[in-house]
């Protein structure tokens, strides 16, 4: 579903990224963990052009998004993002941020936005919301909106962008159980985190980056419980 | 008490010359009018110019930031009295466009220059996570800056803005330069009518006056609603 090759990635002189060669076939829930500025949010960031590429190549559903030719737009509409800020418009109510995209690229009608924008409010527990503002509703709560608000395009990939890093620590909960429940559906997700336990229960990957290069990867249970490489496990033994 | 009624009587007695005698008060109704067509025409130019200008300074392209750059140089760089003369005098010279269009124009060119800086810190305002999002849902860069960008910035440059829409009506005071009878032109000529120099200007003062207070009540208003998302 995403074919990353060689992908490099530099800032100026800063090699963020060296080289990734990665396969994220559909229904996989891909974890990325690693230490900071081990360039884990630049590499998701990558797979939907929010940072250009350096250089190799990003593919989707066979198409290289990276590619001049591709309308980056329309590969755009299959990927759902989530981020850390939660990023929520803060000019409109949480039904109109639901309801913006679809509507304007012409995926839904406004009825059938509104009535999709319900049933995925109901999904995230929100139902009773749509009418406030994003300043009105914790982080939390912002975060499922902003769930709520990628699962509007009907993307066939999630990203997710350390979505619990800026909430209070009993907001992180009712957001993982969101993306929980989203995994279970058959979702495909790349998600960076530094959530391990929640790595541990839904990933069905986990890579471990450090210095802009994928270190060790595998299942929870090679990387948490025998992981191969010295610097997984010197992370590991910090973070567990 | 005597020197009091006195006082009132001559004020009275000049009131009654500058504004009711020879229907001296017509003149200050239409110069009202010339003002209020002046300054519209020049907000609606200097929004449209001051809008382009500033996606001219915030774009990549070299040659479209340096021509934003020239324009806002030049226009803060002379004073508006010589370009207003500029552009009457020279540029619609030998054009028949009603005077009051012109002023306006040239209040528009000078007003953009301003408004473009202003929109620019406007839409830099905005936290490049709302870009971001917007093209993460597929919408493109236009729909972005439409739908998500500027109405933010909208808001947070709406005083800004209400400021460089007072301070235009008030410079169109000096349209008297290229013979329309604005306000202050009005005040102006009944000074010369009358010999009373206290009563046309004191009323010219009260009427910019009363003009900008209603302004800025209706800029309130207008503040309010665009503040509605931020109820906690």
């Amino acid at each position: 579903m995403i074919k990353v090759e060689n992908l490099k990635k530099h800032f100026d002189k800063l090699e963020v990224l060296r080289g990734i060669d990665e396969h994220i076939a559909q229904g996989e829930v891909v974890v990325v963990i690693g230490p900071s500025g081990s360039g884990k949010s630049t590499f998701l960031r990558c797979l939907n052009l929010l940072e250009t590429v350096t250089e190799g190549r990003v593919c989707v559903d066979d198409e290289c998004i990276n590619d001049p030719k591709v309308d980056v737009n329309k590969i755009r509409q299959k990927m759902g993002m989530v981020f850390q800020q939660f990023n929520l418009f803060p000019h409109l109510t949480i039904m109109e941020n639901i309801t913006l995209a679809p509507v304007l690229l012409k995926k839904m009608t406004k009825e059938e936005a509104k009535k999709r924008g319900q049933e995925l409010l109901k999904r995230v527990n929100l139902a009773e919301k749509a009418d406030a503002y994003p300043v009105q509703l914790s982080g939390g709560q912002k975060q499922r909106v902003a769930i709520a608000r990628a699962l509007a395009m009907d993307p066939e990939i999630m990203l997710f962008d350390e979505p619990t890093s800026a909430l209070d620590p009993e907001m992180v909960g009712e957001v993982l159980d969101v993306m929980k429940d989203l995994a279970r559906s058959g979702m495909t997700m790349v998600i960076v985190t530094h959530e391990m336990g929640f790595a541990r229960e839904v990933a069905t990957r986990v890579l471990f980056m450090d210095q802009g290069v994928v270190m060790e990867s595998g299942t929870p249970e090679e990387i948490f419980g025998n992981p191969q490489n010295e610097r997984t496990r010197n992370f590991l033994s910090k973070v567990l | 008490m005597a020197g009091l009624r006195e006082w009132a009587a001559e004020f009275g007695a000049d009131f009654y010359k500058c504004f009711i005698k020879d229907d001296r008060y017509q003149l200050l109704l239409s110069g009202i009018g010339v003002t209020i067509r002046v300054s519209l025409i020049a907000v609606a130019i200097g929004i449209l110019i001051g809008f382009l200008i500033a996606l001219c300074n915030l774009s990549n392209k070299k040659l479209l930031r340096a021509l934003g750059g020239i324009y806002t140089d030049i226009i803060r760089g002379t004073p508006s009295v010589t370009q207003l003369m500029l552009i009457y005098f020279v540029i619609f010279a030998a054009v028949g466009i009603p005077k009051w269009i012109i002023a306006g124009i040239a209040f528009g060119v000078n007003s953009g220059a301003y408004v473009s800086e202003i929109i620019r810190a406007g839409i830099l305002s905005v936290d490049k996570g709302q870009t971001e999002a917007g093209r993460s849902l597929g919408l493109n860069g236009q729909q972005t800056m439409i739908h998500i960008v500027i109405p933010q910035a909208v808001k947070n440059i709406f005083p800004a803005l209400c400021n460089e829409f007072i301070v235009l009506i008030k410079e169109t005071a000096i349209v008297g330069y290229v013979g329309l009878m604005d306000i202050q032109k009005a005040g102006d000529f009944i000074k010369s009518a009358t010999w009373n120099a206290f009563m046309p200007l004191f009323g010219t003062a009260v009427i910019y006056y009363v003009l900008i207070k209603l302004l800025t009540i209706a800029f309130k208003k207008v503040e309010e609603r665009l503040r509605k998302s931020e109820v906690r």
